[in-house]
């Protein structure tokens, strides 16, 4: 297990640096300022050099990539162009509303996903196994901003029960889970968000399910006599590698948080710092935030790949 | 409804029902605006995110020498005193001004207002060698501290600022030149990122709290030295919204009382739950900038045809009524607006003048963007126009891209994209020289400054001449509105609409005026029970 941990950790290093690459390269190659920002309208271009050489961006590409590279490895991300705080700062404490975010759409994503996915591999072809799956293609084929703001029209608007947008009546820092003045900030965009992942993780297990019931050793279950709710057990044990990659990615997926769903609710995580750095050209806090998103991909999977092997000694032996 | 299906809330909850509820009884209340904004401004004196910043952070937390009178909804803002009583040019040289400080104001910390402090904070703008010289400050400030030179202190009472040209209208720019607490940031060690978190002004409102990207809230100050401007709530809350349907969700909801810009097809939704929808005319156009250099639009047939094509009342009709139709390039409520050609919808006189222009079909690039700072209904409008042009007899073609990219080609000039007829953009008219010499002023010429088709003639250069060494405001102001008309007659942009700036608000809330202008005094609002 020790080795499996080491590699996967080895293996982070190129994936980290291969987005690092990738993702300086695209902000420079869409067009616009990183200065935006901070620069009129009608700046002239002596004063837009004058502030692209105070920032450090008159460098050639390679060599601010570098500078960037080498104060990475030193813990240090820069400051934020737009708002002068340092990136970590920004990056982390996103991160964390994202993550309050998550604790809710997580759990109500995976439980609903998998039951929903178990129900209609357990029922082939039957009403509910319909029922399922017309339910989660329509899950992942809607587009969740619009269920977020028809969430809202109902909820928020229609039936005031429910807030609209923000974090807390007092933002953020005040924010608490078990307060419900604070909680019911995070219900509209917790739905929103779990949608989605509702639909791929119930598709994704009745598919491995329905693979697995159709194996040999499922018959020869059958055969010796075993009843039908230990036979679905050994299927679930079975069906549930690739259930948890799949997890494992849509997890990534909601710490990213969503950049349309956070905007929507006006939510404060990494998806909404995300969408503000791309559009201001923000290239410190968007180098920052895609470099951790990365990173707790490669940790999520890396978690998974461990819990397969836990699971499966298939796998281990691989 | 919800809550009525949970009844084991805790009691904390019910508790804190109760406190919201004695809070918005009390005399004044809160104001909590949704802004169109995605973020919180930036401030340390000049702020960021464009007008809104300026509007909701930096006028309530401080003052320029000269201030912008928002008090009446009736004529347009201009500039008034602020932390200057009064300004003068210098008999003896025509490029110094005499600024006389308003004495016994005091910073939000305690400290002394000065002429100690204006040079301070022109400095801090302006010299790079002096210790609070801010870069991200001195790009904020460029578009105002263009001419600026140099500053003295007097006494204590006044200050000389210098420009480097004669510049009649200079007190303009000061009038964006908001004054910081030189105590404040001295005492934060010039620790910028530390001071906006604790920013000090003069201004009506006191800074409370800032939670990053969420929310910044204010309290007054009692102590204002207008007294007439002594916030009349309790308490100013600005937010970030920049989906116009959530903004709308928010004051239905009762999140918040005050939204900026919402989108005119929720108007009708906003009146029937009761919302007041207040609207004005202000110096805000919506153009297209055009290539005078190269390409059909250096023929002025056919710049006027382009004109002609244009049914502005169909634009206006699109948005809901909530825009004037442009003829020009200020709208009709500014002093110098004067009598401009109006260029009536008239199809077949567009095409009889493309058609003498020999350009039938006339081919035309413009570079938009699909969103955008004060850009309106940018890509409906876009598709309108474009239909309307093609009637006539052009053939439309679009660069479709974002704000940033935009900004790009726009701060670059014709030079860098010469194969491009012109771009859509809405533009800030604040100040006669932004409004009408800069778009067209040869010293402005792209990327120097916002003349971006290089516009050039003799008459437009002895007109901005002029104007800049006309001291006499009577005499400017009939210089200003010759050259306005005469860039009309030139046919200088596609005119098409004013926006009008609808803002939605509770009907708790009264007393708010809606001044001609791109800033608003949120003092006078009063929120009742």
């Amino acid at each position: 297990m020790f080795a499996i941990i080491l590699r996967r950790l080895i293996y982070a290093i190129p994936i980290a640096l291969g987005v690092s690459v990738v993702c300086f390269s695209l902000v420079y190659l869409a067009p616009g300022d990183p200065l935006q920002t901070i620069l009129p309208a009608d700046a002239s271009a002596d004063t837009i050099a004058f502030i692209k050489h105070e920032y450090g961006f008159d460098r050639p590409i390679p060599v601010q990539f570098f500078f960037w590279l080498t104060r990475v490895l030193q813990g240090d991300f820069g400051m934020s162009i737009a708002t002068r705080r340092p990136v970590v700062d920004e990056v982390l404490g996103s991160l964390s509303n994202t993550a309050v975010l998550a604790t809710i759409a997580v759990p109500l994503a995976f439980l609903i996903g998998y039951s929903l996915g178990v129900i209609a591999g357990c029922f082939p072809g039957g009403w509910l196994d319909k029922l399922v799956t017309g339910s989660a293609v329509m899950g992942v084929s809607l587009p969740n901003y619009w269920v977020g703001i028809v969430l809202v029209i109902i909820f928020s608007v229609e039936m005031m029960a429910l807030p609209a947008t923000g974090m807390g009546p007092n933002g953020s820092t005040a924010f608490s889970l078990f307060r419900w003045a604070d909680l019911q900030y995070l219900i509209l965009p917790a739905i929103t968000l779990a949608l989605v992942p509702v639909g791929i993780l119930a598709r994704s297990t009745r598919a491995s399910l329905a693979e697995i019931r159709n194996q040999d050793f499922v018959t020869t279950l059958r055969a010796k006599g075993l009843g039908e709710g230990a036979i679905v057990r050994h299927m679930l044990k079975n069906a549930m590698p690739p259930v948890l990659a799949v997890m494992g990615l849509q997890f990534g997926y909601l710490m990213g948080g969503s950049i349309l769903v956070e905007t929507v609710f006006t939510w404060p995580g990494s998806g909404f710092v995300l969408s503000k750095a791309i559009i201001n050209r923000d290239i410190p806090v968007l180098q920052g935030s895609i470099l951790m998103l990365a990173m707790i991909f490669v940790a999520t999977n890396l978690v998974v790949d461990l819990l397969q092997a836990a699971i499966d000694p298939r796998i281990r032996r691989a | 409804m919800l809550r009525r299906h949970l009844p084991g809330l805790p009691a904390a909850t019910f508790g804190a029902a109760l406190l919201l509820a004695a809070g918005a009884a009390q005399a004044g209340g809160t104001v909590t605006v949704a802004m169109t904004a995605g973020d919180l401004p930036v401030d340390a004196g000049q702020p960021d995110q464009g007008a809104e910043g300026f509007r909701f952070v930096g006028w309530n937390l401080y003052d320029a020498l000269i201030n912008w009178d928002l008090s009446r909804s009736d004529t347009a803002s201009d500039i008034k005193p602020g932390l200057a009583t009064e300004w003068h040019i210098d008999p003896a040289n025509s490029k110094r001004w005499i600024f006389t400080l308003r004495p016994g104001v005091k910073f939000h910390d305690g400290c002394g207002f000065s002429a100690d402090d204006v040079v301070w904070n022109l400095q801090r703008l302006n010299d790079k060698s002096s210790p609070q010289f801010n870069i991200q400050q001195f790009a904020l400030s460029r578009s105002y501290m263009t001419l600026y030179d140099g500053v003295e202190k007097i006494d204590d009472m006044h200050v000389a600022v210098t420009t480097k040209l004669v510049d009649a209208m200079f007190p303009y720019d000061m009038a964006y030149v908001p004054m910081i607490s030189r105590c404040r940031a001295e005492a934060l060690k010039l620790d910028w990122a530390a001071y906006t978190n604790a920013p000090s002004g003069t201004g009506p409102y006191l800074f409370d709290r800032m939670v990053p990207h969420e929310r910044m809230e204010f309290v007054p100050n009692k102590a204002y030295w207008d007294p007439k401007r002594i916030p009349k709530q309790d308490r100013l809350v600005i937010l970030p919204m920049p989906e116009a349907s959530t903004r709308t969700a928010a004051l239905l909801n009762g999140q918040v009382n005050f939204i900026e810009a919402p989108s005119p097809d929720t108007i009708p939704r906003l009146k029937a739950a009761g919302m007041q929808i207040v609207t004005n005319t202000y110096p805000h156009n919506w153009v297209y900038n055009l290539n005078y250099v190269k390409g059909p639009f250096t023929d002025i047939r056919v710049r006027k045809a382009a004109n002609y094509a244009i049914n502005r009342q169909d634009v206006v009709d699109l948005l809901g009524g909530f825009a004037i139709v442009g003829y020009a390039q200020v709208p009709p409520a500014l002093p110098y607006y004067g009598h401009p050609v109006h260029y009536e919808y008239d199809v077949a006189k567009a095409k009889a003048l493309l058609k003498e222009a020999g350009c039938l079909p006339c081919k035309v690039e413009f570079a938009i963007s699909n969103s955008g700072s004060g850009q309106m209904q940018v890509l409906p409008m876009n598709e309108l126009v474009k239909s309307q042009l093609e009637e006539a007899g052009f053939e439309v073609t679009f660069r479709v891209m974002d704000w940033n990219s935009l900004l790009e080609i726009s701060r670059s000039g014709v030079d860098k994209y010469p194969e491009l007829a012109g771009y859509n953009v809405s533009r800030l008219l604040q100040d006669p020289v932004t409004a009408i010499v800069k778009p067209v002023g040869r010293a402005y010429w792209a990327p120097a400054g916002s003349n971006w088709g290089h516009w050039q003639d003799p008459k437009t250069d002895e007109f901005v001449s002029k104007i800049f060494n006309e001291f006499d405001a009577d005499k400017r102001m009939k210089l200003l509105t010759e050259l306005h008309e005469y860039e009309n007659e030139q046919a200088m942009m596609i005119y098409v609409v004013h926006d009008v700036n609808p803002r939605a608000l509770s009907p708790k809330l009264k007393g708010f005026v809606q001044a001609q202008s791109w800033y608003q005094d949120l003092t006078p609002i009063e929120v009742t029970p």
